[in-house]
């Protein structure tokens, strides 16, 4: 039989002193230190927060895989990939400032509220000093503002509505992909070149935050060179048969189908709009066409066959012949077998740049990394030369248009680079009316 | 005219849909008394035998092609699928072609014995238990089951398509005299209202002409009369529920082509088949059908733009609507019998 010697001043000091112990590590309150997870050791941890469940698991793995690569490459492991062609030569190859680099992973699930309990989480328990990744904008958006509040840095993964950097955009977070606004800039005059200015544009847009920018880009930048929409229509999120939003098309004197659609619901609506022939119909004297502004690969993987031959954009494509894709594609395809996907590239490359711009600024403190990260111009990461402005925290280099290649050769092999649209055409002021109504507010040390 | 007529053949196929779902759904509950929430992830595991079936049949030996190279720069490694070795290459792409048809000769074995293992081994033991347990082991079931696909085969969505001769989409309205070029229907999605007609029509036929149904028929009112009679009432049970799992998951074969299968797709029509359920009266199998039907064309009309621009939202709740509306004005449902769940 056991015994237990609880006594009343016993029990009040316990509970003092675990009072005291549970109020401590609290992020949000002032500490010792000088801003949030301040790394005292000989070791530095980031937070590689992607979908490792739900519809974008696929794409969240190959988001992992790229910062593992990327965590070998900056601990001197591996080939060093991308950053032998880096134009920044302020990485040694042993770590951060020296610093072991370390890394703990969450799961998004691709929902903002498991996205945000993962991230702090990883930032509280786990002493995380970066946040990174995700595959969609409505949890970048909700990450992004976590980490500002919580005075860390947020490198955004694949997130390509116009608001991450737009009217949501915060003085922490920093987006190396393309946005909405872009792809319709790209976009438009390939399009005016291979199918005429006098089209009859039908859009059916995801009813989510990303569907809606994307529609305006487009829209926008099709209707300047001479395009008129002829209907918009709002599909649910969680729509799987898209027949019923498809017929109307055929009622319609469309000539062209924009969907402004992402991941599953692109793989569904492509499919249904080309059982329903649209792809041999001739509308107004002309071949109907069907439009994707964005491409990933799991999208063009999904569609099969269907994907032949129609345009989208992309933010990298692996086939690109630039030193710093031939190397980024060679490390990732050795160690892992087939070439990387634009979420793998991305996030490979925000987390380089993380980890030069701390390098360059000599130290980890937030606002010391946002001040070497604005305005940064660089070159040798696979898009040309590329300048993170300052205003916005928004990338600009060249876009992709990419089209559905005919005759793939693999299942790696289903699009091919049209054209590569130069930066400067696809460059916009920081207060264009897509962006507006956002500010960046002053940068957060936490602690 | 041209857009009712098209909206009356989309929602056929989705109703057929539906109907197969809700007819399995209320066999089970008509035979075992079991709300079956798992019966979703059946419709599911019968569009991934199609997988697995097309994924069989192009299992491949790679073979270097020297004149290409991959995008390492290595010799391209090119897969060869067994079935070209056995039978050349024109019969193996035809065998190919048409794994979706021939998935239903896989699916049904398959699907009935994992009907069986679930029943016999899972749920049996929850006859006795109220219907909220048996709603939670079921929809827990349907996870697991979920996740297991999802293990083995991805997240992403698996292209499966329909044969080459039935891709192509027909002009419906030419056929009747009307307008040409303004109703365009697939191939597939008429032949998926056929081949809904014809299992519809075979499980009637089953339970109503053959000596099986009878005794299944009779248990389905009386059980336990049925059983002091000294018949062994629980196995011919046993063996409906898997005619129910064959039943949802040849629906889930045939429905491939039209949407690239991936592990969640059965819970996106689990839900609305217990509405089609409900709405057609619990324990009714023409109610099920009935309702099936009629709610996918309620659906499709829903999400036409005419009908959205004067009421936003309406194609996300329409079902849901009409639910409501049919519960209150008739509580059994459109065919609904005395004394179904209502003890």
């Amino acid at each position: 039989m056991s015994k237990t010697n609880l006594t009343r001043r016993g029990l009040l000091k316990t509970s003092a002193v675990a009072g005291a112990g549970v109020a401590l590590p609290t992020i949000f309150t002032s500490s010792a230190n000088a801003f949030t997870n301040e790394p005292t050791g000989s070791t530095v941890t980031l937070g590689f927060n992607v979908p490792q469940s739900g519809p974008y698991a696929d794409e969240g793995a190959d988001e992992l895989r790229a910062y593992e690569l990327a965590v070998e490459h900056l601990n001197g492991g591996g080939d060093g990939g991308m950053m032998n062609t880096f134009s920044s030569k302020a990485l040694q190859g042993n770590g951060i400032l020296g610093k072991k680099v370390e890394y703990v992973t969450g799961d998004t699930q691709t929902k903002s509220d498991a996205a945000r309990a993962s991230a702090k989480s990883m930032i509280e328990k786990d002493g995380a000093i970066m946040i990174t990744g995700g595959s969609s904008s409505g949890v970048a958006v909700a990450v992004q503002a976590l980490c500002q509040e919580a005075g860390v840095i947020f490198m955004a993964g694949l997130t390509h509505s116009n608001d991450t950097t737009g009217k949501d955009r915060r003085a922490n977070g920093f987006r190396h992909f393309f946005n909405s606004y872009m792809s319709g800039a790209a976009l438009a005059p390939v399009l005016a070149n291979a199918y005429g200015t006098d089209r009859k544009a039908y859009h059916l847009t995801a009813d989510y935050n990303w569907g809606y920018t994307t529609e305006e880009a487009i829209r926008t930048s099709t209707e300047a060179m001479g395009w008129e929409t002829v209907g918009t229509v709002l599909t649910p999120l969680t729509q799987t048969d898209f027949s019923s939003y498809i017929a109307p098309v055929l009622q319609s004197d469309a000539d062209v189908l924009v969907l402004n659609h992402y991941g599953g619901n692109m793989v569904n609506s492509l499919t249904n709009a080309v059982q329903f022939g649209l792809r041999d119909r001739i509308a107004n004297g002309k071949n109907f066409e069907i439009i994707v502004p964005l491409y990933s690969r799991l999208m063009a993987k999904g569609a099969g066959a269907n994907v032949k031959g129609i345009f989208g954009s992309t933010n990298w494509h692996w086939s690109l012949s630039d030193e710093g894709s031939k190397a980024f594609v060679k490390s990732f395809g050795e160690k892992y077998g087939f070439p990387p996907s634009q979420a793998a590239h991305t996030c490979y490359v925000q987390a380089i740049l993380y980890a030069d711009a701390v390098q360059r600024a000599g130290s980890f403190q937030p606002c010391a990394v946002v001040e070497a990260l604005e305005g940064f111009e660089f070159d040798g990461m696979g898009n040309g030369p590329t300048l993170y402005r300052a205003e916005d925290h928004q990338c600009f280099k060249d876009v992709l248009v990419v089209k559905g290649k005919e005759n793939p050769t693999s299942e790696f092999d289903l699009l091919e680079v049209v054209e590569i649209t130069p930066v400067e055409q696809v460059t916009y002021p920081h207060d264009h009316p897509q962006f507006a109504g956002g500010s960046l507010g002053s940068c957060n040390n936490g602690a | 005219m041209d857009a009712i007529i098209l909206q009356v053949l989309n929602g056929l196929d989705k109703g057929s849909a539906y109907a197969l779902i809700a007819l399995g759904l209320t066999l089970i509950f008509g035979t075992l008394g079991v709300v079956n929430f798992a019966h979703g992830a059946l419709f599911m595991i019968g569009a991934f035998c199609a997988v697995t079936l097309s994924r069989i049949l192009t299992l491949s030996h790679e073979v270097i092609d020297e004149t290409r190279t991959d995008f390492l720069g290595n010799p391209l490694k090119v897969d060869v699928p067994y079935v070209y070795d056995i039978f050349g290459q024109a019969t193996g792409d035809a065998i190919i072609d048409w794994a979706v048809p021939l998935s239903i000769l896989f699916a049904i074995p398959v699907m009935i014995l994992i009907g069986v293992v679930m029943e016999r081994g899972l749920i049996k033991h929850f006859y006795k238990r109220p219907h909220a347990d048996q709603i939670l082991v079921t929809f827990g079931l349907a996870i697991v089951l979920q996740e297991i696909v999802k293990y083995y085969y991805g997240a992403n969505p698996i292209p499966t398509p329909a044969p080459e001769a039935f891709t192509g989409s027909f002009d419906f309205g030419a056929l009747i005299g009307m307008e040409a070029n303004n109703i365009i229907y697939p191939y597939w999605r008429l032949v998926y209202f056929g081949f809904a007609a014809i299992v519809i029509g075979a499980v009637f036929a089953f339970l109503q002409f053959t000596t099986f149904g009878m005794v299944v028929r009779a248990g389905m009112a009386d059980r336990e009369t049925v059983g002091l009679l000294g018949i062994n009432i629980d196995r011919r049970f046993t063996i409906m529920f898997g005619i129910a799992a064959a039943v949802a998951g040849l629906a889930g074969v045939m429905y491939t082509p039209i949407n690239s299968p991936n592990y969640h797709m059965g819970m996106d029509f689990l839900v609305l088949s217990f509405v089609v359920v409900v709405v057609g009266g619990m324990g009714s199998l023409p109610g099920a059908v009935l309702a099936g039907f009629l709610l996918g064309i309620l659906e499709s009309f829903a999400s036409m733009r005419e009908v959205i621009d004067i009421i936003p939202g309406i194609n996300q709740i329409i079902i849901y609507l009409v639910a409501i509306i049919i519960l209150l004005t008739r509580p059994r449902g459109l065919m609904g019998r005395k004394g179904v769940m209502e003890d």
